[in-house]
């Protein structure tokens, strides 16, 4: 660091870095100098004139957002020129603003009606005709009010600079310029909404929000979003148990304000009238038909205990969208209770082709926080801005602030072409282009890899060896579909593998059948499913097994089972996540719905039901278990309860497994689907429409689909 | 009368206008004959520095507006940086009142390309663009003429004259927007995107046209070069007063009776310019006012014009500006509201929108002042068109704000009697909603 710069402002002294701009170092200093158009991280525009100050010796007033500051500078804040000048712009800005604040969704939380509360213009000497525009819909979830529009630019800013979509530019001139929408007259883009939440006024509104409520009305509460396994922050709306809104307005996450169009408007799942919310119960004559609570959990504990009793073969498949606490616990139920090491995920990437490859070296996988600070990074085989998008959006941010390098090493083009050096590369091909790249990443300093699901099996260790033969400093983030992706991966949902890695060895048991065992295994008794759709593309091949299936809606899975438990969402229960770079995060439960129960209290009542000897569990007492038996969940519970992040970093010694690269299958999720639940989403539906189609192989998709031979019989 | 339209003026000292009357003045067999690319021949055997050097003490300061030294500006060019650099010629000519780019180009545009190829020559840049009005579309067809003799005489394109440099030159229009006269704003256009300023610093010089360094002066002062060269810095230096050397454009219109464009050293006496000039106020009547540099001028009284000079700094002791060389005479009978209406309405349409005092405020105050002088006017709108002008003033974006609020103030405060007669003639038709509580 340089030395600092002295200079004075509101006659206190006061430091800053050489290059700080003004706006900041006054921030610094604690003096809030109100702007507009400046925004952290974007672009300087000095378009809108509120944080103009005076600095002794120049003629004019200065505009802080764009001046640095400079040693010896004398600075006025609060003076009354500056004051007035204040006043004027906003006078200015609200002739045309049409002061429908009682209606306007932003009020309440509008930074032009703070700014005109704190620094005045409370009169108006405005008696002229106001210019209306009626207004737009831009999208399903997009509306443009253009006389309520400052034209701040930091919606035109977010959507290029940020998303790299540039789907918002400026037309006309004068006091009819406007934010115009790509298509001219609506929106083809990511959808995210971005442009909704950075708006300082109620210029862009969001299609699911407007005209529900007032801001006062709502509860805030910050959790995880339910969707893909970046684990983005959102702080959810919530008037009478419903979630109105999604954003995180308060940059309160390893997101700052980014969320997509899933974490800001796919909450709408939640609240979808195709939610049970009660336990079904097939009849005789094969119809599901709703009974209590009491029954439903009679019946399976009954047929489970009969079949623990005969030493009966159980088939249990988790979940990537349940808690870390919830995972634990099936597990555990599982190998204690129901005696049995058939248990395992839909495994969307070789994370365990990964922690072999690593061998418990330290510091080789990659946090969130890296991406932001790295010097270089490396993409293979993921369209990073559909199916990642927060990595995707801080690899754009730290190239375009730090100049971070990034390579781009797709089948098809990707978003990052704009800005990464890109290879053209067919899947299973990735080695040959990396070839050519090896000079190039042997320069940089250090790097990151993020691969998909095409990088499985030997092809895992193949690119730890290139990595090693870089010579540089190497991190890896093995890429991820679902919400807890990862968690349920480091809670053991896996036939041969404890929580944490654990050899099973360790526990006394014996390796299970896997995820494609199960379902072709002729001879289960039970299959219990937890919030998983394996038989959405896969037949099962014990047509007699007494299935059970907890989850939010009647899936295909659902439909076959012999009985079916409503269960909570991730926005309805406490626990925690880890994201698809170990980031443990805690989940705080923000609504109820009727009927359902969370995954955790129906495992608990299960094993109460079947006269278990289990102290009975809660989220807390389940949490403190994992930390003292997860590798690398020991983490200092004060980091987790406030929603920060932190890393998990589990075992990477030798891990005794069978390498099943065959169950890798990326659900090739866009930004435009999420699984179930994307499925139920009316506002992901809505925007379909939008571009969102990835450049994966059909081909691939179709293996996924395709129906798998039954295994041999063990 | 003796003398008419545009006719020249024996008062005139002609140097730049000099072929304008000639035939066939825009052709380059005339511009040769009349020692055309004689100033080019000079330059190309000097050093850059010497060319610089030539160019500062010739005086010569930028004629599109704000009279910044010529040399200083070429000297801030950046030589060593291995990127690309330009010369462009701003020929946008929008300010209101001035019409002088326009006939340069018309009747002369040789002048004009061979200060643009001499620029070239001394920063070794390759390519330069003329960026010409859009409402000037007759001119392209003139001008690319001109590019084109140049290129068959070997004044453009490879090896320029032997010397192993190449230049080549492009037109450009504009769209019809006065912002893109303002330099950033011309070289966003110029990039194809939407005019609207840039934030400076880094200034044209560094950073300019495709992120290069760059020459970016108006379609007069590149237009003035060549004679520089030709007949030396002295020369053209004495042709003016110190520190404001050479020759300018003066575009004058209104009240006068041969209103026109004169040719007149700098420093020359604003009344002999209307008096013999342009022969006087027309119809026997007297002098109200002048905007002495364009419609963002603000404007002097009759009285303070007495013994004004026009130059760039006698012009800016008197507060107010020598700008784009655009005087507009107005006569006793002129209504002052109706100029001030007249002139807002103006950049009220032209402001580009980019930032909110110089959006709204001049949207603001147009309003009022249509209001007012259609005979609604109200006490208060007096001092609040005062106080909105002077809200905006030093506080926009780019200069527009600027040039919209100092002409506003000025009527409001030099005529302030004006404002006050229309408002008791508004009450005495009983058009004036006194009853709305302001």
């Amino acid at each position: 660091m340089a030395d600092p710069i002295k200079f004075t402002i509101d006659g206190q002294e006061a430091q800053a870095q050489p290059g700080t701009l003004l706006i900041n170092a006054a921030k610094q200093a604690g003096i809030a100098i109100p702007a507009f158009c400046y925004y952290d991280g974007l672009s300087l525009q000095a378009a809108c004139r509120m944080c103009l100050v005076e600095v002794e010796k120049t003629p004019k007033l200065q505009v802080a957002c764009t001046l640095p500051v400079a040693e010896g500078m004398v600075v006025h804040t609060d003076s009354a020129t500056v004051k007035q000048a204040r006043r004027g712009t906003l006078e200015f800005l609200l002739t045309n603003h049409p002061l429908d604040c009682p209606v306007c969704d932003k009020g309440g939380e509008c930074e032009l009606q703070d700014m005109v509360f704190r620094y005045g213009a409370g009169e108006s000497r405005f008696r002229e005709t106001k210019q209306h525009e009626e207004e737009k819909q831009w999208s399903p979830v997009v509306f443009y009010d253009a006389p309520r529009c400052i034209l701040c630019y930091r919606c035109v800013r977010i959507c290029g600079e940020g998303l790299g979509v540039n789907a918002l530019g400026i037309g006309n001139r004068g006091s009819h310029a406007e934010i115009i929408p790509n298509k001219g007259d609506h929106l083809e883009c990511d959808e995210c909404g971005a442009c909704i939440d950075i708006c300082p006024v109620g210029a862009l509104t969001s299609g699911t929000y407007r005209y529900k409520t007032r801001p006062w009305e709502m509860e805030h509460v910050g959790t995880i979003c339910a969707h893909c396994s970046n684990g983005c922050k959102t702080t959810l709306g919530v008037r009478t148990g419903e979630i109105i809104r999604a954003n995180n307005r308060d940059k309160s996450g390893i997101n700052g304000e980014f969320l997509c169009v899933k974490g800001r408007y796919g909450f709408d799942f939640n609240q979808s009238p195709s939610r049970l919310t009660s336990p079904l119960l097939k009849t005789a004559n094969g119809e599901l038909r709703p009974v209590s609570w009491a029954v439903a959990l009679a019946t399976v504990a009954k047929r489970f205990s009969e079949f623990v009793a005969k030493g009966g073969r159980f088939g249990v498949i988790g979940s990537n969208h349940t808690t870390n606490e919830e995972n634990y616990l099936l597990q555990k139920f599982t190998r204690q209770i129901l005696k049995t090491s058939n248990i395992d995920h839909h495994r969307t990437g070789d994370l365990l082709g990964l922690l072999a490859a690593l061998r418990g070296r330290k510091n080789t996988l990659a946090t969130t926080a890296d991406l932001s600070i790295t010097k270089a990074a490396l993409v293979i085989d993921a369209d990073l801005s559909q199916e990642h998008p927060l990595l995707a959006y801080l690899l754009r941010t730290n190239n375009r602030l730090n100049k971070a390098k990034v390579w781009a090493v797709t089948p098809g083009p990707v978003r990052e072409d704009s800005f990464a050096t890109v290879k053209r590369a067919a899947l299973g091909e990735e080695f040959k282009a990396l070839d050519q790249l090896k000079d190039a990443l042997a320069a940089e300093p250090e790097l990151v890899i993020l691969f998909g699901p095409s990088i499985k099996g030997p092809a895992v260790a193949k690119l730890v060896a290139f990595g090693d033969s870089l010579g540089i400093p190497v991190k890896y983030v093995c890429l991820l579909d679902y919400s807890n992706s990862r968690g349920a991966s480091d809670m053991g949902l896996l036939p041969d593998l404890l929580p944490g890695y654990h050899n099973i060895a360790d526990g006394g048991l014996s390796p299970g059948l896997n995820f494609d065992e199960m379902l072709s295994a002729p001879n289960l008794d039970a299959l219990w499913v937890v919030g998983s759709n394996p038989l959405a593309k896969r037949p099962l091949a014990s047509a007699n097994a007494f299935i059970v299936v907890q989850d939010l809606f009647l899936t295909e899975t659902a439909k076959r089972a012999n009985v079916v438990l409503p269960a909570s969402s991730a926005y309805e229960k406490n626990g925690t996540f880890t994201n698809v770079c170990g980031g443990l995060q805690k989940l705080t439960r923000a609504a109820k719905t009727m009927g359902a129960k969370s995954d955790l209290e129906i495992i608990t009542l299960l094993a109460k039901e079947m006269r278990c000897e289990w102290v009975t569990p809660t989220v807390e007492t389940v949490f403190q278990e994992i930390r003292r038996l997860v590798l690398g969940y020991d983490l200092p519970l004060a980091i987790v309860d406030t929603g920060g992040v932190a890393t998990t970093t589990p075992a990477t010694g030798e891990l005794s497994f069978r390498a099943s690269p065959e169950l890798v299958r990326s659900s090739g999720n866009t930004l435009f689907t999420s699984g179930t639940m994307g499925k139920y989403s009316h506002m992901l539906n809505a925007v379909m429409e939008a571009p969102g189609a990835l450049y994966r192989d059909p081909k691939e998709k179709s293996q996924e689909t395709a129906p798998v031979e039954p295994a041999a019989k063990k | 009368m003796a003398i008419k339209y545009n006719d020249p003026h024996p008062l005139e000292v002609k140097v730049i206008s000099q072929r304008f009357q000639m035939a066939n003045s825009a052709s380059i067999d005339t511009y040769l004959a009349t020692e055309g690319y004689d100033g080019l021949k000079k330059a190309i055997t000097m050093t850059p520095e010497a060319i610089i050097d030539t160019l500062k003490a010739s005086n010569l300061r930028g004629r599109g507006g704000a009279g910044f030294p010529t040399g200083m500006k070429w000297s801030f060019v950046p030589r060593t940086t291995g990127k690309p650099t330009y010369i462009i010629c701003n020929s946008d000519e929008s300010e209101p009142g001035t019409c002088k780019d326009r006939l340069l180009m018309e009747k002369d545009p040789h002048q004009m390309i061979e200060g643009m190829v001499i620029a070239g020559f001394t920063i070794k840049s390759n390519k330069g663009y003329i960026f010409i009005r859009g409402e000037y579309r007759y001119l392209i067809d003139i001008v690319d003429k001109a590019i084109e003799e140049a290129y068959k005489k070997g004044f453009l394109g490879k090896n320029i004259l032997g010397s192993g440099w190449d230049f080549d030159l492009y037109t450009h229009t504009g769209a019809g927007a006065y912002e893109c006269g303002e330099e950033s704003a011309l070289l966003e256009s110029l990039e194809g995107k939407r005019g609207i300023p840039r934030l400076k610093p880094p200034f044209p010089a560094v950073v300019g046209a495709f992120q290069s360094p760059t020459i970016l002066n108006n379609c007069e002062t590149f237009a003035s070069v060549p004679v520089i060269f030709r007949k030396g810095a002295e020369w053209y230096s004495n042709l003016g007063i110190p520190k404001s050397g050479g020759t300018r454009l003066t575009c004058v219109s209104g009240h006068v009776n041969r209103p026109g464009v004169y040719e007149i050293p700098l420093g020359f006496p604003m009344m002999k310019l209307i008096n013999e000039i342009c022969g006087g106020i027309r119809n026997g009547k007297k002098l109200k006012a002048v905007i002495p540099g364009g419609s963002s001028s603000p404007v002097l009284k009759a009285d303070e014009c007495v013994d004004l000079t026009l130059d760039f700094d006698a012009l800016a002791k008197a507060k107010t500006m020598a700008g784009s060389g655009g005087l507009v005479i107005l006569d006793e009978d002129t209504d002052i509201v109706a100029v001030a209406m007249r002139t807002i309405q103006f950049y009220a349409h032209e402001s580009c929108g980019w930032c909110i005092p110089c959006r709204e405020g001049t949207t603001w105050l147009k309003k009022i002042l249509v209001r007012f002088h259609e005979g609604g006017g109200v006490q208060s709108d007096i001092d609040l068109i005062g106080e909105l002008a002077a809200n905006m003033l030093g506080r926009t974006f780019c200069p527009l704000g600027d040039a919209a609020a100092m002409p506003i103030g000025a009527f409001v405060a030099k005529f302030r009697d004006e404002f006050e007669a229309k408002l008791k003639q508004s009450r005495a038709t009983k058009k004036s909603p006194d009853l709305v509580v302001v």
